[in-house]
């Protein structure tokens, strides 16, 4: 096992903490919720407010859709050697009433899961460079062991 | 209606992966529609060209660009950028430019050259830039194709014969088409023997990348009736709304949907909202249509499609693409030219190739690939977030 820092591959997108959350914003005024961070206009057509909070997303949801990445994709993402395919989800949340995309964690393919099965975010290894392990926030089933 | 307009001609470059400017696709198409017409280079007051960002600065002003090759002759220029919507925009604008009476015929063109490979975003650290964000994840286009297909199959119990048989179906139709790039007739083994992209989409579910061009001659129906073609087809509707808030599906290239958590305000699907304009602006509803082209950018959303424009209930489309309804000779077609599937994507041009489709079809001079008493075609479109565009021709 590596000894490099764990470090978030996209900077103040989510928490580090043993039980993570994506980091939001939330419109004062009307309620809104955005992901990634929005801080100067709301986009709800019916709310010029310019007043937000930062807020933790919800940690679990369900599964929207999923898929996976046969192929290598091309940069900025940074492949192993060799390649290995993996898994990807769209999740519901219910709160926040959106859609989030991530990788789904190493060892879960597509035969492992189903639309509307219930999911937890967990932070993995997206990339090493030669300083750190850049770690992402990926999505895991929560009924995993039983 | 007061808002038509007539289609006096429509050309096209065939479709492939010729390499070359895409300007001189561009000019080909537009002598095509101008002989087509019957109407001199002259005579064109209006040049409306869709943009392409792939091709450097002559792209980014495609309406001066294409003017200048068929040469300068003093007409008004445009040029649109609106993604896989550009042709629609282009369209859009002669079409206000004809009804607001400052000219009478309008050139409304557009080309594309498209590079090898994998479109990536530029390097570094740019997390603002929902592109790079995607990318460095590891989501590609076809992932999202993969999502929608994936949904279909678990939600509604569509199959991976289904997707297939959507292939072979366009393959049929594209293999009478002298214009697309692919015309060999697939079949499901071709389709499940390719390689396996996205889960539960394979490569042959997925559409290409092409060169081509595509060009309208639009004109005044005052114009078209003065040249003896008052019975030439016309345009009854173009859509390019944008979506409503909020954007409940998640789309490319975006980490997340809308937030529909606000009071008031619920999720909407875009694709689903953009053939109502249409309609409404025709007043006409989807039983008046005889054939519908729309983005095959998989085949399974063909069948996503199939339902925005309301051709089935949501769910169904996967039934009537079995019983036979979308294909030549049957209910509805769908895709009669081959649609993505046997032309492969050349931005600027798509959307304006789906009505030059139409517009052979009303003729009747769609030759094998005719849809038999065709007299209404919709077209449907989509690309990046926010862009897209529904087009009704009639006779």
């Amino acid at each position: 096992m590596s000894e490099k820092p764990l470090v978030p591959a996209i900077e103040g997108w989510y928490t580090m903490a043993a039980k993570p959350h994506l980091i939001g914003t939330r419109c004062e005024a009307c309620g809104t919720y955005f992901f990634p961070k929005q801080h100067q206009y709301c986009r709800n057509p019916g709310c010029d407010s310019t007043d937000f909070r930062e807020v933790e997303l919800s940690r679990t949801g369900h599964v929207w859709s999923y898929t996976n990445a046969c192929y290598q994709p091309p940069e900025p993402f940074v492949a192993p050697d060799p390649f290995e395919p993996f898994a990807i989800a769209a999740v519901q949340l219910e709160e926040e009433q959106m859609v989030v995309l991530g990788q789904v964690v190493a060892g879960i393919d597509v035969a492992d899961l189903k639309v509307g099965m219930p999911v937890e975010l967990v932070l993995e290894p997206l990339h090493e460079t030669d300083e750190a392990i850049k770690v992402t926030w990926k999505w895991r089933p929560v009924d995993l062991e039983k | 209606m007061s808002n038509e307009i007539a289609i006096l001609g429509a050309g096209m470059h065939p479709w492939g992966k010729w390499g070359h400017n895409f300007v001189q696709y561009g000019v080909a198409a537009a002598r095509e529609a101008l002989a087509d017409a019957g109407v001199p280079w002259q005579d064109v007051r209006f040049v409306s060209g869709g943009a392409t960002v792939r091709c450097g600065y002559p792209g980014y002003v495609a309406g001066a660009t294409f003017a200048q090759a068929l040469g300068w002759q003093g007409a008004e220029v445009n040029t649109s950028y609106a993604a896989c919507a550009s042709g629609s925009q282009a369209l859009a604008a002669a079409r206000n430019k004809i009804l607001a009476g400052e000219c009478e015929v309008a050139l409304v063109i557009g080309a594309d050259t498209t590079p090898k490979g994998f479109l990536a975003p530029a390097g570094g650290y740019r997390p603002e830039d929902p592109d790079w964000v995607r990318f460095y994840l590891g989501i590609t286009n076809p992932t999202y194709f993969a999502l929608y297909a994936r949904r279909r199959m678990d939600v509604y119990g569509d199959t991976l014969e289904d997707f297939a048989a959507v292939k072979v179906k366009n393959s049929r139709h594209g293999s009478k088409n002298p214009r697309a790039r692919y015309r060999k007739c697939f079949t499901a083994e071709d389709v499940a023997a390719s390689a396996l992209v996205a889960d539960p989409l394979r490569l042959m579910d997925i559409c290409a990348t092409s060169d081509g061009g595509a060009a309208l001659i639009v004109s005044s129906l005052d114009y078209a009736k003065k040249i003896g073609k008052g019975n030439a087809p016309r345009v009854a509707a173009i859509s390019t709304v944008t979506p409503t808030f909020a954007s409940g599906v998640v789309e490319m290239p975006d980490i997340a949907t809308d937030s529909a958590a606000a009071a008031g305000i619920e999720a909407h699907s875009f694709r689903s909202m953009l053939p109502l304009k249409a309609y409404e602006e025709a007043g006409i509803g989807p039983e008046d249509v005889s054939l519908a082209e729309v983005y095959d950018l998989s085949t399974a959303l063909e069948l996503d499609w199939i339902e925005d424009l309301q051709l089935a209930p949501r769910g169904g489309a996967a039934q009537l693409l079995r019983s036979g309804d979308t294909a030549i000779g049957g209910r509805i077609p769908v895709n009669a030219s081959g649609g993505l599937a046997c032309f492969g994507e050349a931005v600027p041009a798509q959307a304006l190739a789906q009505v030059c489709e139409l517009t052979w079809q009303l003729r009747g001079e769609a030759g094998d690939r005719q849809v038999e008493g065709a007299t209404v075609g919709i077209t449907a479109n989509q690309g990046l977030f926010g862009h897209g565009s529904s087009v009704i021709v009639r006779k």
